[in-house]
């Protein structure tokens, strides 16, 4: 099955574990930029890793160097396979928008309506038109 | 709608230097926000120029080798090195090297090295009315609410953009229409011995930014003005529990003469009426740490501590010693005053370690602990110490935090809700 997703941001199709977040996050002070490891102990996927997955966003809180974080994963190697988000976020996505004018090859971030999020789970790919596909089970 | 931009930003946008790159930020910004032009903007505060990686640092250089300069009067928030020497910051080489150049950076691109969290304490207010482009939270929070200018939550790399450009996506809260609240957070069931006390605010700040989240509301139920440097604690901690850019309290803030002329409609859309439970319950969310015998240290000062709170310090620690280091963060615009009649000597003497142009939860420096048990009176850094420091947090009022220090273990006063 496949959904259809609104691109934010254009960037490399990818695939990886979804994870789906629960709660919304503050990438500054949430997630570490040298890992990607989500460092929030309030929050309720502490610990888990975003590298490399295909990460949904419930919505983001906090600083306002939430980009700077998101351009530090993606020069490390760090960042998640594609970025799925209810509504545009402005701080977020700059770090995608500001590592394009960078030259480095970034993620793609697409829109879809919440109540979709939690159908997700197992491998998940992000396609070149922005198309949502799971292709395994949740494990 | 889509953006249209005038020939001139068009002939900026496709040039390839720094100013173009600048502008094309600017439009993809505009563009994913659905603007439909660029507005211009009086100023800028740019929380761009602290180090959280080679990335920032590479991207700043390469807008000075494009040849790039702002365009308005900009502040620089915090660094990651503390420039005038109080503070021994333990960020190791090559990070160090890394964070100095992305500050050096910063400062040839025409920005002022004021390197504080509390510009609007350092001569930095724009008029009530006017379009800026301000970044880091508690700012942008202050800035809309306290000031009335008007700015969106700009973040990290958009607001040297917009600083370069002179302009920003004419969106959300540079519209008068989207500044206007929909949401009443009525404050007067909670005793006025609690809402007179320092605690008050960044708790019920933590607990405001939680129930609205991006939502503007209107706090009802003060009988009097808290103060700046309260408004300044709610406002940090309302943006760090949530993703709070502007605030109204009726009677206080200049665009709330009452709840009436504020709201958007004859009704709110919701009333949250505060409770004493909510509130005791949201102060307890702001500690982390188990119960304990001993802290390791209280850090205050986020956002950056104003004169007004330093005379408070003083006269809390009252020449006593501390048994604990207090970090007292703050910029150096305060520092002047403090460096008169030796007030900064006596407080060194005491234990209290000044911290200038940085703080203790962006860059390393408190000690590394396994697990150390760290006091605030802020709730920005309650919120953000553990992830940051791995420091837990114990929140309490600077009364508390002092008399804590001062034993080396934690005191509480109860102020009931």
């Amino acid at each position: 099955m496949s959904a259809a997703a609104e691109i934010l941001v254009p960037g490399k199709a990818g695939e990886g574990e979804a994870l789906v977040l629960t709660a919304p996050i503050s990438f500054w002070g949430g997630v570490d930029p040298k890992t990607g490891r989500i460092a929030d102990v309030r929050h309720p996927q502490h610990g888990e890793i975003i590298a490399g997955r295909v990460l949904f966003l419930p919505g983001t809180i906090g600083s306002s160097s939430a980009s700077a974080v998101l351009m530090e994963l993606v020069h490390n190697g760090r960042a998640p396979a594609g970025l799925v988000l209810h509504e545009p976020d402005a701080i977020l996505l700059l770090g995608l928008i500001v590592a394009r004018e960078m030259g480095w090859e970034t993620p793609m971030a697409v829109r879809l309506g919440r109540d979709a999020f939690e159908t997700y789970g197992g491998r998940v790919r992000i396609a070149e038109d922005g198309a949502l596909r799971r292709i395994s089970l949740r494990s | 709608m889509s953006l249209s931009l005038s020939p001139e930003e068009q002939a900026i946008a496709a040039k390839q230097d720094g100013p173009g790159m600048a502008m094309r930020i600017v439009a993809e910004s505009a563009r994913l926000l659905g603007a439909p032009r660029l507005i211009p903007i009086a100023s800028s505060h740019i929380d761009g120029a602290l180090y959280h990686g080679d990335s920032g640092t590479l991207f700043a250089e390469k807008l000075v080798e494009g040849g790039a300069k702002v365009a308005v009067r900009s502040t620089l928030n915090v660094g990651a090195l503390d420039l005038m020497g109080c503070s021994r910051i333990r960020l190791e080489e090559p990070q160090r090297g890394m964070a100095r150049r992305m500050m050096e950076a910063y400062r040839k691109l025409g920005c002022e090295q004021s390197w504080t969290c509390a510009p609007y304490q350092a001569g930095h207010r724009p008029a009530l009315g006017s379009d800026v482009a301000w970044g880091e939270s508690n700012a942008v929070v202050f800035c809309n609410s306290v000031l009335g200018a008007r700015t969106n939550r700009y973040g990290d790399f958009l607001d040297i953009a917009c600083a370069i450009t002179g302009r920003a996506p004419d969106y959300g809260l540079h519209r008068p229409d989207n500044r206007r609240a929909r949401l009443v957070f009525d404050v007067s069931g909670l005793s006025p011995s609690f809402l007179a006390s320092e605690i008050a605010w960044p708790v019920l700040g933590s607990l405001y930014g939680r129930e609205v989240g991006n939502a503007i509301g209107v706090v009802a139920g003060l009988a009097a003005h808290p103060g700046e440097d309260a408004l300044k604690a709610f406002g940090a901690a309302a943006a760090s529990s949530g993703a709070v850019g502007l605030f109204h309290i009726a009677g206080v803030t200049p665009e709330a003469p009452d709840i009436e002329t504020i709201l958007a409609g004859p009704e709110p859309e919701a009333v949250i009426r505060v409770t004493p439970g909510m509130a005791a319950k949201a102060r307890a969310g702001l500690s982390t740490a188990a119960a304990t015998k001993t802290i390791d240290a209280v850090a205050i000062g986020s956002p950056h501590l104003s004169n007004a709170e330093f005379e408070s310090l003083e006269r809390l620690i009252a020449g006593r010693r501390l048994t604990v280091p207090i970090y007292a963060c703050t910029g150096r615009h305060a520092l002047a005053p403090l460096e008169r009649d030796g007030r900064r000597k006596r407080l060194e003497a005491s234990g209290v370690v000044i911290v200038a142009d940085t703080c203790v939860v962006v860059t390393p420096i408190m000690p590394e602990l396994g697990n150390g048990v760290l006091m605030t009176n802020s709730g920005k850094f309650a919120h953000y110490a553990p992830g940051n420091t791995g420091y837990a947090v114990l929140y309490a009022s600077l009364a508390d935090c002092v008399e804590s220090a001062v034993l080396g273990k934690p005191v509480f006063t109860d102020i009931a809700a």
